[in-house]
């Protein structure tokens, strides 16, 4: 078999936090991969949302958009847009939010938004999207990110998404109702906040790396927890089923689309 | 309600500096519609949509608006809308306001504008900067319990756009599959105008299924494809190997505009379009 990926030890370590039956919001790329290879594995019934208004959907392919219509054929039904965020998520009625950023820092906040100021940015973002709301109501949430000192940053140069806040309860005193990132999964291994202070610590590496590689990595002065677990390699099943779903999708997303015909 | 082709329902309907919401999330977005606004070569539009995609970008790149509201712009699964992020970073071909959401306050703005009340209401937009970006996002207390709310102002365009699978000859309008906010972006439309896959005599039935009814739709237009890149469920799937194609298409001006004038500019209608692209019908 060729070597472990490290986009397949994030997506492996990732799907290995769900468990079955939690209701779980996704967002597309390595998250969407993550919750659907728990869902092919150890969580067959895992409920997954996409902000489109899917929910319960068991795509065989995974989405290039948040909206294919794969997502909407293999849904148990699909609901209005403002229902997902009014009833399902601002509601309380969502376990797990899986995010991505451009930039984190190290109480969980997160930018998506701009790199420099807002008004002159030199590079704009796509922008908040479901972000700020899926991580003020989840009850948990997920960040997939690949660590560099560009993307964990000492200050981020927007935020759009409130993690944990300035930390030290901070976010215990707002009114968002879920309880935040819960693990912060990178290229190198997991960060997960420190019970007291918020801040981000290093608490599990995949299995080829370093303390000092993840350090290096990593815009700010990098915390180690007490105990640093290694991550169990990928499962030759877990990378069989892994490999196939994105094999079909690439099949499937080649696929010319043929248009209905018509009079001109 | 008149039926009418694409040509003259832009002519007729969307005006120089209107306020325009073509919706559509990921599903149905109204391409077609898009391009003719192009070709008529309408100016200082104040765009709106929960996620500008391709259709946007487009139509930000042709100069087309002035301002824009939104929640979340980028080629979906792909990356950068390259020509959104020229207008804003570059200011070309001009500069172009922002008023920036997130999904859930826009779908809750489009809610308000639906039932024509003056804001929506949400708990959001909690601790994070977007508030200060765009001084629209503000606080109201509740009246009951004193909990400190985001208010956003209603969303009520000048004209609302959709493309539908179905119209019947009254011009009642069905669609289904993703619905995203189409419907309240409709009924918060001062004037609502519809482009579909096919009219016919009686809908399906629909006793759940998102209907707008004939009274609050203003013009039809028949556009096969009028989806197109984008897709209308049960006719045509997305065509995601061209949104993946968009990202070198639109990354360069120079490339952009060739590529505009070939296929949207020298086109007559929609089929043209299609046809430009060798996607003439089966």
């Amino acid at each position: 078999m060729t070597p472990t990926t490290r986009d397949e030890w994030m997506t492996v370590a990732a799907a290995r936090m769900l468990r079955d039956r939690c209701v779980c919001f996704v967002g597309i790329g390595l998250p969407s991969a993550a919750c659907n290879l728990a869902r092919l594995t150890h969580a067959p019934d895992i409920v997954l949302i996409y902000e489109s208004g899917t929910i319960g959907t068991r795509p065989d392919v995974l989405p290039l958009s948040i909206g294919d219509g794969e997502l909407a054929e293999t849904a148990a039904f699909v609901v209005p847009l403002p229902e997902v965020f009014a009833h399902y998520l601002q509601g309380g009625r969502v376990d797990v939010g899986f995010l991505g950023a451009a930039q984190i820092d190290r109480f969980g906040n997160l930018n998506s938004t701009v790199i420099g100021p807002y008004d002159a940015p030199a590079t704009r973002l796509p922008g908040a999207g479901g972000a700020p709301e899926i991580a003020a109501h989840a009850r948990e949430t997920f960040v997939m990110a690949k660590a560099s000192k560009r993307s964990f940053v000492e200050r981020l140069d927007f935020r759009t998404t409130a993690g944990f806040g300035e930390g030290a309860g901070a976010r215990t005193r707002g009114t968002a109702s879920g309880g935040g990132p819960r693990a912060v999964i990178t290229d190198f291994g997991i960060l997960t906040p420190h019970p007291r202070t918020d801040e981000l610590q290093l608490s599990a590496l995949f299995a080829d790396v370093t303390v000092d590689e993840a350090r290096a990595a990593i815009g700010w002065p990098l915390a180690v927890a007490d105990v640093v677990t290694h991550v169990e390699p990928p499962t030759a099943h877990e990378l069989d089923i892994l490999r196939a779903l994105h094999a079909r999708t690439r099949q499937a997303h080649a696929q010319p689309v043929v248009l209905p015909s018509f009079e001109r | 309600m008149q039926a009418m082709t694409v040509r003259e329902l832009i002519g007729e309907f969307v005006a120089d500096g209107a306020s325009v919401a073509l919706e559509g999330f990921t599903h149905l977005i109204p391409f077609a519609a898009g391009h003719e606004i192009i070709r008529q070569h309408r100016r200082d539009l104040h765009l709106i949509r929960m996620t500008p995609d391709l259709v946007y970008d487009q139509m930000i790149g042709m100069g087309c608006a002035r301002r824009l509201t939104f929640s979340w712009g980028g080629n979906p699964g792909v990356g950068s809308l390259h020509r959104l992020r020229d207008a804003v970073e570059q200011r070309w071909p001009r500069p172009l306001e922002l008023d920036e959401h997130s999904h859930a306050g826009m779908a809750a703005a489009y809610c308000a504008g639906a039932a024509h009340l003056p804001f929506g209401l949400l708990r959001g937009y909690l601790d994070n900067d977007l508030d200060k970006a765009n001084p629209r996002i503000r606080r109201v207390d509740c009246p009951f319990t004193g909990e400190t709310l985001a208010a956003v102002p209603a969303i009520n365009p000048d004209v609302t756009i959709l493309h539908a699978q179905r119209a019947d000859r009254a011009g009642n309008v069905a669609l289904h599959g993703i619905v995203g906010a189409q419907r309240e972006a409709a009924m918060a439309a001062k004037t609502l105008v519809v482009t579909v896959e096919e009219i016919v005599d009686a809908l399906p039935p629909a006793m759940n299924g998102v209907v707008l009814p004939h009274w609050v739709v203003a013009a039809i237009a028949h556009c096969p494809g009028g989806a197109y890149p984008s897709y209308a469920h049960g006719h045509y799937t997305r065509d995601n190997a061209f949104y993946q194609r968009w990202d070198a298409i639109a990354r360069e001006r120079e490339g952009f505009l060739a590529w505009m004038q070939e296929h949207v500019l020298d086109t007559a209608d929609h089929a043209g379009f299609l046809a430009s692209l060798g996607r003439k019908a089966a």
